[in-house]
């Protein structure tokens, strides 16, 4: 299903959770909410759910104004955090009660329960209470019971934020598995950007109730909007020098000055942030004007390569450099900068050049 | 003496003094010679002592306090069932016996249960006790019923004056029950209830205290098990029956418990709006009985025995959610 929200506003007395947020998702699509904690992601969701009711704006499903439908009448299916799940039920009680409440009849019941337990390999816990079965499983079950009938929209809000590291992962691919074989429209509440960049199709970045950014999540991280989205996206984070524009060159405060390819895209003499990946950094055999000459600071083994700290003009950074080059801390070293990777955001707006 | 030696020595004076001195004290209250009962307590405890002196081992020292725990528990059990003891025995002596003085301990005939028949054949208690179930049946039931709906609304719904009206009732609770019975007898009498069994139960069909109660267990369900429901195309009234209801069984259990037994003892009520006999409860008919049977206090015990026999057995089947229950609400049963 097309999800499309236009101008969608909530405010909760002063605090405005989700300001004027416009975004069309397609459909079929894996698509993640991502982040801050605090920044409306469930507000966005709830909204979308109908439990929530919207202070300004519309939400169509299909083209359709669901804006002001019942949650029932929307046709979606609800994840939440703590799995929510129904303690004294069991298993198949748990995923069934919504064809009950539906009056799908009892062997049609069992038979799509099976169905999906079967999706969800989990056919052998059917009789078990949700407090006998583990984090994960117990998400498992909160998953089929929001598939089982057959919802248009699928919204889960921070599934996995209560199951550890090792079983957040496992999951994560699960619900790419099932999302892939049922092709049902997803919308996956995280603030973990890794969490968002593996599995989804679209992500939907958002900001203080602001939509940042909404693309793939390799264009995301690739060609960010703005300071938040490129400071929000990667792992190390990247890495920021504050300055100004020069003549093809950027200068920072200190006076050190050094060669940016792009750099002409910023009108000369503006204040701005230049963002760089640290798989952006080329190290350079010769010293040379145009280069940084970073003091290298600390080293950090990561097998076919190295991760260096450094600092150059009073601004320490992160930057990975090819094992060949055998650095050692204490030493300078001369960098030049790729031209992928590199960004110039204005340091008022945060606006990109 | 080796420490070997020591230890033995004083497991063997332990041993037999933790047990004299146990039996001495449970034997207290009912021997005929206290002064050996006191001779046995004071000496086990002495022959404890020495025991523990030379044998003062770890094990020893937790089985000690275990004991002087269990003893104390012990003690102040035997306090607590003595009552009830001395009313149930009572029941089965005879008038002479009861007279006894100093008192006897035990009835010389534990199966004459001739002041069970007297004591029925002297009232109506087989009546008292049909009313007093209906009674304690109806407003329980109601009452279950009003206080479902209530915490219901309170937890889960929104509606204006939600806050306010939550307070107003809260402060109703401060109004002790003695003041509302003047006008609840107006109000009763008004209507023209006055000496039926409805006046019994009217007045307590709703509890602003179990309201509260069960708000606040409802209150801790998750938001998110009501809105999956709902998206599911749940109505309030099935997830009210279905979801919050089951999950909330233990505290509606208590609920229910507390209320049967106040409502089961209740006497001033009655007292007040009850005037014929066919219409007594059991407590207010026991009470009568008192002034019909003078100074047969056997009678009078073997009455009391049968009336209090339906609370003890509930609090027996169910006393697990009983001890809970006063356990959370911090209240006596
Ligand atoms: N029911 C509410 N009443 C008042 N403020 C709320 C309510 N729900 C959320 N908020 C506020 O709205 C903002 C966004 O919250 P939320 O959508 O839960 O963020 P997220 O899910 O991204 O962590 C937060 O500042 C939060 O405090
Ligand atoms: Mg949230």
């Amino acid at each position: 299903m097309r999800v499309e929200m236009k101008g969608l506003t909530k405010h909760f007395g002063p605090t405005k959770a989700v300001n004027d947020f416009s975004v069309a998702l397609d459909d079929g699509e894996l698509i993640c909410l991502l982040g801050p904690s605090g920044c409306g992601k469930s507000t966005v969701l709830n909204m979308l759910a109908g439990i929530l009711p919207v202070t300004g704006g519309q939400i169509f499903f299909d083209g359709e104004d669901v804006t002001a439908l019942p949650p029932e009448q929307r046709g979606i299916g609800l994840v939440f955090q703590n799995y929510a799940l129904y303690p004294h039920m069991t298993v198949l009680g748990n995923i069934t009660f919504p064809l009950e409440i539906q009056n799908v009849p009892k062997d049609e019941r069992i038979r799509r329960a099976t169905q999906m337990a079967h999706l969800m390999h989990m056919e052998k816990l059917l009789d078990r209470k949700p407090k006998q079965l583990s984090g994960g499983q117990q998400q498992r079950v909160a998953i089929a019971r929001a598939l089982v009938k057959n919802p248009r929209l699928l919204l889960l809000d921070e599934p996995l934020s209560n199951l550890d590291a090792r079983l957040r992962l496992e999951m994560r691919e699960e619900i790419r598995r099932i999302q892939l074989k049922t092709q049902v429209t997803t919308i996956f509440v995280t603030h973990d950007q890794e969490e968002a960049m593996s599995i989804s199709d679209h992500i939907v970045l958002m900001k203080d109730g602001y939509l940042q950014q909404y693309d793939k999540p390799q264009e995301l991280y690739n060609e960010p909007d703005n300071q938040f989205v490129a400071d929000f996206l990667g792992n190390p984070p990247i890495n920021n020098f504050p300055g100004i524009a020069g003549d093809g060159h950027f200068i920072m405060a200190s006076g050190a000055k050094f060669l940016c390819p792009g750099i002409q895209r910023v009108p000369q003499g503006r204040a701005i942030n230049l963002a760089v990946r640290s798989e952006s950094f080329v190290a350079q055999e010769q010293a040379a004007p145009q280069h940084m000459a970073a003091a290298v600071e600390s080293l950090y083994q990561l097998g076919k390569e190295e991760m260096a700290l450094l600092e150059f003009g009073g601004t320490s950074f992160r930057a990975y450099i090819a094992y060949e080059i055998g650095i050692k801390p204490g030493q300078t070293l001369h960098l030049s900068l790729k031209e992928r990777g590199v960004f110039f955001f204005d340091a008022a707006t945060g606006d990109r050049y | 003496m080796d420490k070997r030696g020591k230890k033995i020595a004083g497991t063997m004076l332990y041993v037999p003094g933790v047990l004299l001195m146990v039996l001495g004290i449970i034997y207290l209250p009912i021997t005929a010679s206290m002064s050996l009962a006191v001779a046995a307590a004071l000496g086990g405890a002495a022959m404890t002592a020495a025991g523990l002196y030379l044998n003062h081992s770890h094990k020893t020292k937790t089985l000690t306090a275990r004991t002087v725990r269990y003893v104390l528990l012990s003690l102040g059990a035997v306090i607590m069932m003595f009552p009830f003891y001395w009313m149930l025995s009572s029941a089965f002596k005879t008038s002479a016996e009861m007279n006894l003085f100093p008192p006897s301990m035990a009835p010389n005939n534990w199966f004459d249960y001739g002041n069970f028949v007297v004591a029925f054949e002297t009232a109506p208690f087989a009546r008292y006790f049909m009313n007093s179930v209906i009674v304690v049946l109806s407003s329980v039931v109601i009452t279950a019923f009003t206080t479902i709906l209530g915490a219901f609304a309170f937890s889960r719904l929104k509606f204006p004056g939600k806050e306010i009206l939550f307070s107003l009732l809260l402060s109703m609770m401060m109004v002790p029950f003695e003041i509302l019975v003047i006008t609840n007898y107006q109000t009763i009498v008004k209507i023209g209830l006055s000496d039926t069994l409805y006046a019994l139960v009217l007045p307590f069909i709703s509890s602003i205290f179990y309201t509260y109660i069960l708000r606040n267990f409802f209150s801790s369900i998750p938001d998110g098990l009501y809105w999956s429901a709902r998206v599911d195309g749940c109505t309030n009234w099935r997830y009210l029956w279905k979801i919050m209801v089951p999950i909330g069984r233990p505290a509606l259990m208590t609920i229910i418990l507390l209320n049967a037994m106040a409502s089961w003892n209740s006497f001033m009520w009655p007292l007040l709006v009850i005037k014929r006999d066919t219409n007594r409860t059991l407590p207010f008919g026991l009470y009568s009985f008192t002034t019909e049977v003078g100074a047969n206090n056997e009678l009078l015990m073997a009455a009391s025995s049968v009336v209090v026999m339906p609370m003890i057995l509930l609090f027996f089947l169910a006393r697990k959610q009983i001890v809970n229950g006063v356990a959370r609400g911090g209240i006596k049963g």
